[in-house]
């Protein structure tokens, strides 16, 4: 590698350079179908960020991550639709989003402290169902969620009077809605990824790895593991709240089959298949778990056709079935994911 | 001479086990406190309760003239006792010196806003932890490692390990659960000198051990458990001739 590519700021400019081209490149060539797949992939690297500060930071298994993005997806929702008449400027949805989703974390993690493993697995995941449910039931005897049906006809996010669904021309470049949505998702997924680094290498980090690695040592070290369990619940939770808003802001529609367990599966596939507990890992987990399966989907069709004159594989069956051989292959051959932490390599360097 | 820890009557039971009856000692400033007895004796269940791990069922612990309540493990971490473990526990995939710096967690303060903002005072402290663990690690001896993966530390150092991260905690008193089981005989005399220099240093140990020899050589008091009751407390010399003892440890009527 020549030497100034070994500078970190030409890293962070060719990183910055790339996210900034991106849509439009992608916009270009493929269409705004795909430039709407980065958004996604911008939403599912920020909860699979969230959900790494519980999972691989922590250590504390959970299979009900999902519920958090849905609380931050329905506050959205209630509080900028005419469900109720509700439209709240998008700064402070968001932020409250982040609270709310805190409290539910925390919530969910008061009764389940002495839970390790499996057994909070279960919990969590039950909790993620209970979640679900009362959105798909809320609608009687007072209707606040809209039940099955959902809430339509959100208020796209809204930023300098600029609505981010509406194309703009800036600089004699047209952007479109949906790239608008990925400069802003792409910004505030980076605010993540610094608060998550920054947590990291802190006492607070420092922690909560030291929970996941063994918990009574970490208490007779002198950790309230239990303030420290509920502050990863929390952060991790705020982190899904504020990306549940933004989904809402961006599909102007909510209903609860977007939060169903298989969601909540994907995000922790994410977050194990990328490498736990480190951030870089996690990130290029989420990316590849979205766009990948697009590709699939898309490709697999025509793909076939070409080949064989005729479909012979459902495209949405062989994306499952590739998935899951993906799985098998990673955890046989890289248990510890894709790119998981340089923990042996610092060792030989000193 | 100060008392600095004193247990009186501690009881503790699992089920119709009584492994704790009625255990009382005091243990003094700065000296280095022995507590023996054979397999199953309740040595560690002393040292479990005492710590906060296990719920003492009857009994109290007083601790630099406070009394301890039941508490939990953090909260005895802070009032100043800090221990090792019979079966090394550390976090097996941190660095040697993030191990030592997590036992500074609970002398420092830093929370979530600290550390995104990372304002002067969080990096000052950060850097103040930084310092204080790798001292740390000089102090016990393996400053050399610092950067290595605790679970690559040979055995010996990661009792060293174990002894610098209870060391961060700021203990007056130091709990070592049987430092000494599996070293080989020059591990065990470089042990027996860095307990000696924390003695040195102001530090009040309390030992269980099962290596006699490093007992009777290193302990200036010594106690002895047998089927959870107390049976003697001496120095070391008169210990080794009271004849119940030998009876506890060689299975007689004595």
């Amino acid at each position: 590698m020549p030497n100034a590519l070994r500078k970190p700021w030409v890293g962070i400019a060719l990183i910055a350079a790339v996210l900034v081209v991106a849509p439009l490149a992608v916009g270009a060539s493929l269409g705004n179908a795909w430039v709407r797949v980065l958004d996604f992939a911008a939403l599912y690297v920020m909860l699979a960020l969230g959900l790494n500060i519980v999972v691989g930071f922590a250590g504390l298994l959970d299979l009900g991550y999902i519920a958090f993005y849905a609380v931050g997806a329905y506050l959205y929702a209630l509080l900028c639709s005419p469900h109720f008449g509700i439209h709240w400027p998008v700064w402070a949805v968001l932020p409250l989003g982040a609270l709310v989703a805190g409290i539910f974390g925390v919530l969910l993690g008061a009764p389940t402290l002495r839970l390790r493993g499996d057994y909070l697995a279960i919990v969590t995941l039950g909790f993620g169902e209970i979640i679900r449910i009362f959105l798909n039931n809320l609608n009687t005897p007072v209707n606040i969620t809209n039940g099955p049906q959902g809430i339509a006809r959100i208020d796209p996010i809204t930023l300098f009077g600029q609505p981010l669904s509406r194309p703009l021309e800036f600089l004699g470049v047209g952007f479109s809605g949906v790239m608008l949505y990925y400069y802003l998702f792409v910004v505030l997924a980076l605010g993540i990824v610094f608060v998550g680094i920054r947590l990291q290498d802190s006492r607070i980090g420092r922690a909560w790895v030291a929970i996941r690695e063994d918990e009574v040592a970490a208490k007779a070290c002198g950790i309230n593991t239990r303030n420290v369990k509920l502050l990863a619940f929390a952060m991790g939770a705020s982190f899904g709240g504020i990306s549940g808003g933004l989904f809402a802001g961006f599909q102007e529609f909510v209903s609860p089959e977007s939060f169903s367990l298989l969601e909540s599966v994907m995000v922790l596939c994410m977050v194990v298949l990328g490498g736990m507990g480190h951030i870089p890992g996690v990130i290029l987990g989420g990316l590849l778990l979205t766009v990948l399966p697009e590709i699939f989907r898309q490709g697999a069709g025509p793909l076939q056709q070409a080949l064989f004159g005729t479909v012979v594989l459902d495209p949405e069956a062989l994306r499952m079935l590739l998935f899951g051989l993906a799985l098998i292959a990673v955890m046989l051959y890289r248990p510890a994911g894709l790119w998981p932490e340089p923990r042996h390599r610092s060792e030989y360097k000193q | 001479m100060t008392v600095l820890l004193e247990a009186r009557r501690v009881s503790k039971h699992f089920g119709g086990v009584q492994a704790l009856k009625d255990v009382s000692l005091s243990i003094n400033a700065g000296e280095i406190y022995g507590l023996i007895g054979p397999n199953g004796a309740g040595k560690t269940t002393f040292f479990n309760v005492l710590t906060g791990l296990y719920r003492r069922d009857g009994g109290e612990v007083v601790f630099g003239g406070t009394p301890l309540r039941l508490s939990s493990p953090h909260q005895v971490a802070q009032a100043g006792i800090a221990r090792t473990f019979q079966n090394i526990r550390l976090f097996a995939n941190m660095t040697a010196l993030e191990n030592v710096m997590v036992g500074r967690h609970l002398r420092t303060r830093a929370g979530v806003i600290g550390a995104v903002v990372r304002g002067r005072g969080t990096r000052a402290e950060e850097a103040a932890i930084r310092t204080r663990a790798q001292q740390l690690l000089h102090y016990v001896g393996i400053g050399d490692s610092a950067n290595r993966v605790a679970r690559h530390l040979s055995y010996g150092d990661q009792r060293r390990l174990e002894i610098a991260r209870a060391l961060a905690t700021d203990p007056k008193l130091l709990a070592l659960d049987e430092p000494a089981a599996g070293m080989n005989a020059t591990e065990t005399a470089a042990l027996k000198t860095l307990i000696e220099g924390l003695r040195a240093d102001g530090l009040t140990v309390l030992l269980i051990e099962h290596d006699v020899r490093l007992v009777m050589g290193l302990c200036d008091r010594v106690a002895v458990l047998d089927y959870g009751e107390k049976i003697a407390e001496d120095i070391p010399a008169n210990v080794q001739q009271d004849p119940t003892v030998i009876g506890a440890y060689l299975g007689g009527a004595a």
